[in-house]
């Protein structure tokens, strides 16, 4: 127990940028657009946040920026995909690279600068259960905020009238188009939030998870979130679930080496690259269950003259 | 990886572009990180800088070059683009490095950490387990609850020499303390390296030794309220209260020697392991927690290595079975040294395969 409580204390700060950055690109693709910038939008979140910080000293205000960072990189890439017809793919391996170059030229002052990390809010009354108080009640605002998201998606994409469209646009984005709703629009929003979410799951990172700024420090978090989704299957509650099993699976690990258990570490370091490449198998070889949740326009460009 | 080959063949490509005629002696440096990581690759930039100021020569870098094939194809631009001479700075460029080598016979190469040289190609590496074994020394006297945690990047001969030269410290200061070693597979994960910190002291660590590049374990001592070793670079920023004090690479003169050799013709292959004694090997000044009879022997063990009267290696040392593999009065030499690939005893757990 006494190990217990701080190993699962670890695995939610490890969860948590991969379930932001992994739930905005949901909401992406559910519209039908691939975004590969999940790296790059990521990491200017990073950058952006951590300088923010460092000269106003707010919280608030460097989350706000990241979040604004994250959507406006991901502007460039609405704007190249939708209304220049840019294939989504290499405009969004380009997006990851860029965002990479410009962070690390904006970051070059901020190396070797410190930052105590995000204020942890403990919940009165609730935070003082044990151990649930401790595991559940007691975070920083990002990690709260990260679970809402994960219901509020869930009541946008299910329940509400607007993820109804947003999803239709997704699936088949003529038939959308014909009845009359705008499919660049809602494209662009969709983009848009991607975007935010990436950028403030960078923002966890270098406000809160190591509270620093250093080059690419986004190590690969992007591409997890990508393969995250897929390891979902394009829905909101089996990421929260996903974001959890690979966090927890990376912090195990190195709880098992301590402990002197042999695993090999590089094993346990492509588990969660090896897990999605199994979810994509098993779904593929039933057409029904694709069909079921990932949006079948998913990477087609709109072309509304044809 | 995608992202790391898409991005160093973007910028390969561009220096092709960029190549000037050969009159000036140029200088060539490929590093495994960002320069930006406050670390291994920030250090080799910094000898870089020192280059470039104290002989006015012209100097190309390209960062975050992926070990192995993408490596080759950087260095064979830099070579045909007209450097003199070229410093490849992790171990896995040793083949790229030999194979380029190979086509051009007028470029000197200088390659970091490896073993395979040629006519033109020279090797270099610093003896930074001499900087361990201080570490060790007062982790020993400082550690309560002798258990020392050790975050290690890849289980290659380089790393293991510092947990084991470490641990052997260690336990010469307190026979009693064990060394718990945590593998997180990267040179470079910030989050990783923080999480594996939380791990070791979620187990009892009360010390924090890294063998990977990022400050984020230094931050997280400092949270949690034990002590740490920084790497590299002084990471005091980081955790004023927590670090105990840091190995900091130096390659500025061996760089500028090198350079300058080239220069006036006297350039030949050679084989460079230096440590504390020429400067290679520095160490940032001690924490306000370390207590003065500990900063004592800390310097005197310093002193000892650099008048070569103590060897971080020598023994007896004992194997993790208990068994005495090195006699007392005996030294494990440079060769076994650079193939080093068992733990000593006080080292828990194995080496991953």
């Amino acid at each position: 127990m006494e190990i217990l409580i701080p190993a699962l204390l670890t695995i939610i700060t490890a969860a948590t940028p991969l379930l932001f950055a992994a739930l905005g690109e949901l909401v992406t693709e559910k519209s039908g657009v691939l975004n590969l910038g999940i790296e790059g939008m990521m990491v200017m979140g990073a950058i952006i946040g951590f300088v923010t910080v460092h000269y106003t000293g707010s919280a608030t205000l460097a989350i706000l920026a990241s979040l604004m960072a994250g959507a406006l990189m991901s502007a460039i890439f609405a704007v190249l995909v939708l209304q220049f017809h840019a294939s989504q793919v290499p405009t969004g391996l380009a997006l990851t690279i860029f965002g990479i170059g410009l962070s690390a030229l904006l970051g070059q002052s901020m190396i070797g600068i410190a930052y105590e990390g995000l204020p942890i809010i403990s919940i009165p009354l609730l935070s003082s259960i044990p151990v649930v108080g401790e595991l559940l009640f007691k975070h920083d605002i990002l990690v709260f905020l990260s679970i809402l998201m994960v219901f509020a998606v869930m009541w946008f994409l299910y329940r509400s009238r607007a993820g109804l469209i947003l999803r239709a646009v997704g699936d088949s984005h003529d038939a959308a188009h014909a009845m009359g709703y705008s499919v660049i629009k809602i494209r662009f929003l969709a983009i848009l939030f991607g975007g935010a979410m990436a950028g403030v799951g960078g923002a966890y990172l270098s406000l809160a998870y190591s509270p620093l700024w250093v080059e690419q420090m986004t190590a690969g978090r992007g591409w997890i979130a990508l393969a995250l989704v897929v390891f979902a299957t394009w829905r909101p509650g089996r990421v929260l679930l996903g974001a959890y099993l690979f966090g927890g699976i990376t912090i195990l690990q190195l709880h098992a080496q301590a402990l002197g258990i042999g695993i090999p570490s590089q094993v346990m370091s492509m588990l969660p690259y090896l897990a999605t490449v199994v979810v994509l198998v098993i779904i593929s070889s039933d057409q029904a269950r694709i069909k079921l949740n990932s949006p079948a326009s998913l990477g087609k460009a709109f072309h509304p003259s044809r | 990886m995608l992202r790391k080959i898409l991005l160093s063949s973007i910028i390969a490509s561009s220096l092709g572009l960029s190549g000037v005629a050969a009159a000036e002696t140029k200088v060539g440096f490929v590093y495994v990180g960002p320069v930006g990581d406050h670390g291994w690759s920030y250090q080799h930039d910094q000898g870089r800088q020192a280059v470039e100021r104290a002989l006015g020569v012209k100097t190309t870098f390209v960062e975050s070059v992926a070990e192995g094939a993408d490596a080759e194809r950087v260095i064979r631009k830099l070579a045909s683009s007209g450097n003199d001479v070229i410093f490849t700075t992790s171990f896995g460029y040793m083949n790229p490095t030999i194979k380029v080598a190979k086509r051009f016979k007028k470029v000197k190469f200088e390659h970091a950490t490896g073993y395979k040289r040629a006519a033109n190609v020279s090797t270099y590496s610093a003896r930074f387990y001499e900087g361990r074994a201080i570490l060790g020394a007062i982790a020993g006297k400082m550690t309560k609850s002798n258990v020392v945690g050790y975050i290690g990047s890849f289980p290659i001969p380089e790393v293991i020499r510092g947990i084991d030269a470490f641990t052997l410290a260690l336990r010469k200061v307190n026979p009693k303390a064990t060394v718990k070693v945590v593998w997180v597979n990267s040179w470079f994960d910030p989050g990783k390296e923080g999480d594996a910190a939380k791990a070791l002291i979620d187990q009892g660590v009360d010390i924090i030794t890294q063998h990977t590049d990022s400050p984020a374990p230094l931050q997280v001592a400092e949270k949690r309220g034990v002590y740490a070793f920084g790497q590299a670079s002084d990471m005091a920023a980081f955790a004023p209260k927590s670090q105990l004090t840091s190995i900091i690479d130096n390659w500025s003169d061996y760089y500028i020697d090198r350079v300058k050799a080239a220069m006036d013709g006297s350039w030949k292959s050679t084989d460079t392991w230096d440590g504390i004694k020429s400067g290679m090997v520095e160490m940032a000044p001690y924490g306000d927690a370390v207590p003065q009879d500990v900063r004592d022997m800390a310097d005197k063990i310093k002193a000892s290595i650099v008048d070569g009267s103590f060897h971080p290696f020598q023994g007896p040392i004992k194997n993790q079975k208990g068994e005495l593999v090195v006699k007392a009065g005996e030294v494990i030499s440079d060769k076994d040294l650079s193939g080093l690939n068992w733990y000593v005893e006080g080292v828990e757990g194995s080496i991953p395969k």
